[in-house]
């Protein structure tokens, strides 16, 4: 057992240390002095200096999904700690595990409204799993290893440490992580037995079932999305994902109906919603996905399979709740329906498959491709076939250019898809594609981004410079707020307020500015150059695509409407009459 | 719509700074109500505190309540004490009337009627201590309107299962 005594800041490098942690995102401030100082001394970790602090959590991100590892971020007190504020509740909304430092006042100044005194702890108390405020260094490497345990296990999570600058002066007696054992935090994560024997009975009966996978796969493992993928072939019952559950099943799978939702395609929503048992795995029946509540699925009997019983029943009452990791759950259903040597019903499996078809056959993902102005669509379906068979990372910034990358672009493989789906923060790819590339160097990362979106966190692009981190940037430049502007033409009568992107930099002298390469596609032609371009460029690259400003995207379900009631394309819109009151107030 | 249910919870937790806010934040934050909220040390070895709170909502508001309670790291044990048999629930009130003459005799009728105990007294007031279920709480400070009500102060309820069962 290692005890042995040194100054608080040395112990947090020791802790990071015995946790494996081999990078840390962070920016300095007076009151992160020590543990900066405790960095410069040592040469296993890395630090990675960001230009905002919220990059630096969104960095982490990035990091953390790519690996399966805590993201680890080491921030200032006061507004070093607000401004990761967003970046927490972030990776609290899509279950991120990371573990977040923040430097704070004295313990004696605390509560004096000391210069860059915030109260942290309060402030992220809703925003992260949970939160520490270090009074004794004699605390300091339990409470550090307890943070670790608590982001990675159960549904994982951010967690704050928060540091007064005299215990990390202090000397105190260091621990190693073997010697921590939780009080009170002890989440279930293998499934109750006669739980699964019911979930297998209605499996194995099912005559119109479909799959309904969620991020919680992916964050249970690469084994939880092999079983789910086995799972899924030997039933041969059809599967849709979430946007945060893509790559959990290959999108190559001729069962991967696409993604669900308010932009899913057509079969995967008229499935969900005429199903006879539908199985929930990882996924958490939000509102993106759900549509009216009182007319979701109406028909279907439900397995739900989440780590956080207060997923389940929330939104959707569900007929077998599963508390457990995905994997744990998946392995124990698979057995399951071994036993009892399970063939699906072929007969209803064929007539639920042909109805299926019917509905695929619709290609609701088809737009109209001309040669005059650049289809976001097109650009995207570009860049996936001009990088396919690469080891390439994408994430995403929020809104239209989401959507389309989210259904053209396909993962075959999880952990390679990066976006921000609880939260929707605008401004979050271009700090993730840094935490990606540093994670994984030799990759490609893109991030598909918008023009609005981007400006949200362009400051990354020195940290991007100064780690040469060659991380592309594929902006779909509509000069529009683009979701806000759909919306506001859908429900607002197209009064276009405040949506108009104005006075944009040229994203070309941009990127050059930053020593960074900058590229710009206006006509169709351009489109495979620029990409072409991008790829053979071995530094960070700005690509600037100008691309038609009045598409928008489709499918679409309208706020407070059902999954069977989507708008495939602008005609639909107009036969479907005006959104409802109660849609109306929807988000 | 389901009807609207009024449950007794009570949740045990390490005594840690921040505690409460973290219950109350829930609370807020979600959109939940609190009836009565009341929190003390219980077990001073093991620095654990009990949280009793009387809340209301449809059946899967309650279920959630508890399922998020429970999701607090510092959470030992979330027990829905209406919805797990019998229980007992406690209240005490201090409740301060002032006045003279008869009114002030009636009062202090009342009290013995109602078995509140006088633990203060001027000339003119008196500050009654009673124990016992809300409604009767309730009941005998109406009563005590018309006399002079001047000052209530209550605890909020407390709870606890019958019979030798552990929480």
């Amino acid at each position: 057992m290692a005890t042995e005594q040194m100054a608080g800041a040395e112990m947090i490098i020791k802790a990071l240390g015995d946790q494996g942690v081999d990078v840390v995102f962070g920016y300095p401030g007076g009151a992160v002095l020590p543990i900066y100082d405790a960095l410069f001394k040592q040469n296993h970790l890395r630090h990675i200096l960001v230009r905002h602090e919220q990059g630096a959590v969104h960095a982490a991100e990035g990091y953390a999904r790519s690996t399966g590892k805590v993201g680890v971020v080491l921030v200032t007190s006061g507004p070093g700690a607000t401004n990761a504020v967003t970046g927490l509740t972030d990776a609290l909304m899509d279950s991120v595990p990371l573990v977040c430092l923040t430097g704070q006042v004295p313990t004696h100044l605390i509560g004096n409204d000391a210069f860059q005194e915030a109260d942290t702890t309060g402030i992220t108390r809703p925003c992260t799993k949970h939160n520490y405020l270090v009074k004794d260094v004699n605390d300091l490497a339990r409470i550090l290893h307890e943070a670790f345990h608590v982001a990675r296990t159960g549904r994982p999570g951010p967690v704050v440490v928060d540091l007064p600058k005299d215990v990390l002066f202090a000397l105190g007696t260091y621990r190693g992580p073997e010697t921590v054992q939780h009080k009170t935090y002890r989440p279930q994560v293998t499934p109750d037995a006669a739980r699964i024997d019911e979930a297998v009975a209605l499996i194995a009966a099912a005559k119109r079932p479909v799959f309904y996978g969620g991020g919680g796969i992916i964050n249970s493992g690469p084994r939880a999305c092999a079983l789910f993928a086995e799972l899924v072939r030997i039933t041969g019952y059809p599967c849709t994902l979430t946007l945060m559950g893509l790559g959990a099943l290959p999108a190559s799978e001729r069962q991967f109906l696409g993604m669900v939702g308010m932009h899913g395609t057509y079969e995967a929503n008229l499935a969900m919603h005429g199903c006879d048992l539908m199985i929930a795995v990882g996924s958490r029946f939000d509102d993106r996905v759900t549509g009216r509540l009182n007319a979701f699925s109406p028909h279907s009997k439900k397995i739900h399979i989440d780590i956080d019983p207060s997923s389940i029943n929330k939104n959707v009452r569900v007929d077998v709740p599963l508390v457990s990791d995905a994997g744990n759950a998946l392995e124990a259903i698979l057995a399951g329906l071994k036993a009892r040597r399970f063939k699906p019903n072929q007969e209803a499996l064929a007539a639920w498959w042909k109805e299926i078809e019917g509905w695929r056959a619709r290609d609701c993902l088809a737009y109209v491709g001309t040669d005059k102005v650049i289809k976001p669509q097109y650009a995207i379906e570009r860049l996936y076939q001009l990088t396919r068979g690469r080891d390439i990372y994408v994430t995403t910034e929020v809104g239209q250019h989401q959507m389309w990358a989210a259904q053209f672009f396909k993962f075959e493989q999880p952990c390679h898809w990066m976006t921000s789906g609880g939260l929707g923060t605008m401004g979050y790819g271009l700090p993730a594609a840094v935490g990606v590339q540093i994670a994984h160097p030799d990759a490609l990362v893109v991030d598909i981004a918008g023009e609005a979106s981007i400006l949200m966190n362009i400051q990354e692009m020195s940290t991007a410079c100064q780690y040469r981190l060659p991380v592309k940037i594929f902006i779909l430049n509509n000069q529009y707020m683009g979701m806000v502007r759909q919306w506001q033409e859908l429900m607002h009568g197209g009064r276009y307020s405040e949506s108009y992107s104005a006075a944009l930099p040229d994203f070309v002298k941009l990127a050059e500015a930053f020593g960074a390469v900058g590229l710009r596609a206006t006509r169709p032609e351009d489109v495979d150059r620029v990409i072409k371009e991008m790829l053979a460029v071995d530094k960070a690259v700005i690509v600037d695509v100008a691309v038609d400003e009045h598409e928008n995207c489709f499918p679409m379900i309208p706020s407070g409407a059902a999954h069977n009631e989507m708008l495939l394309g602008p005609e639909d819109k107009k036969a479907a009459g005006p959104v409802s009151e109660e849609g109306m107030v929807l988000v | 719509m389901s009807a609207i249910e009024k449950h007794t919870i009570a949740v045990l937790v390490d005594n840690e700074p921040g505690i409460l806010a973290r219950v109350v934040g829930l609370f807020s934050g979600r959109g939940y109500n609190i009836e009565s909220l009341t929190v003390t040390e219980t077990d001073r070895a093991n620095s654990l505190s009990r949280i009793t709170v009387v809340t209301s909502g449809t059946p899967m508001i309650v279920e959630q309540i508890k399922a998020q309670l429970s999701r607090l790291v510092p959470v030992h044990a979330v027990r829905d004490l209406s919805a797990e048999g019998p229980h007992v629930e406690r209240e005490l009130a201090l409740i301060k009337v002032a006045g003279t003459g008869e009114k002030r005799i009636e009062s202090l009728r009342l009290a013995d009627i109602f078995r509140a105990r006088v633990i203060d007294s001027t000339i003119e007031s008196f500050v009654f201590e009673m124990t016992g279920s809300t409604e009767k709480l309730n009941a005998f400070i109406n009563l005590m309107v018309p006399l002079g009500l001047v000052d209530v102060s209550r605890t909020g309820v407390v709870a606890i299962s019958r019979g030798a069962a552990r929480f």
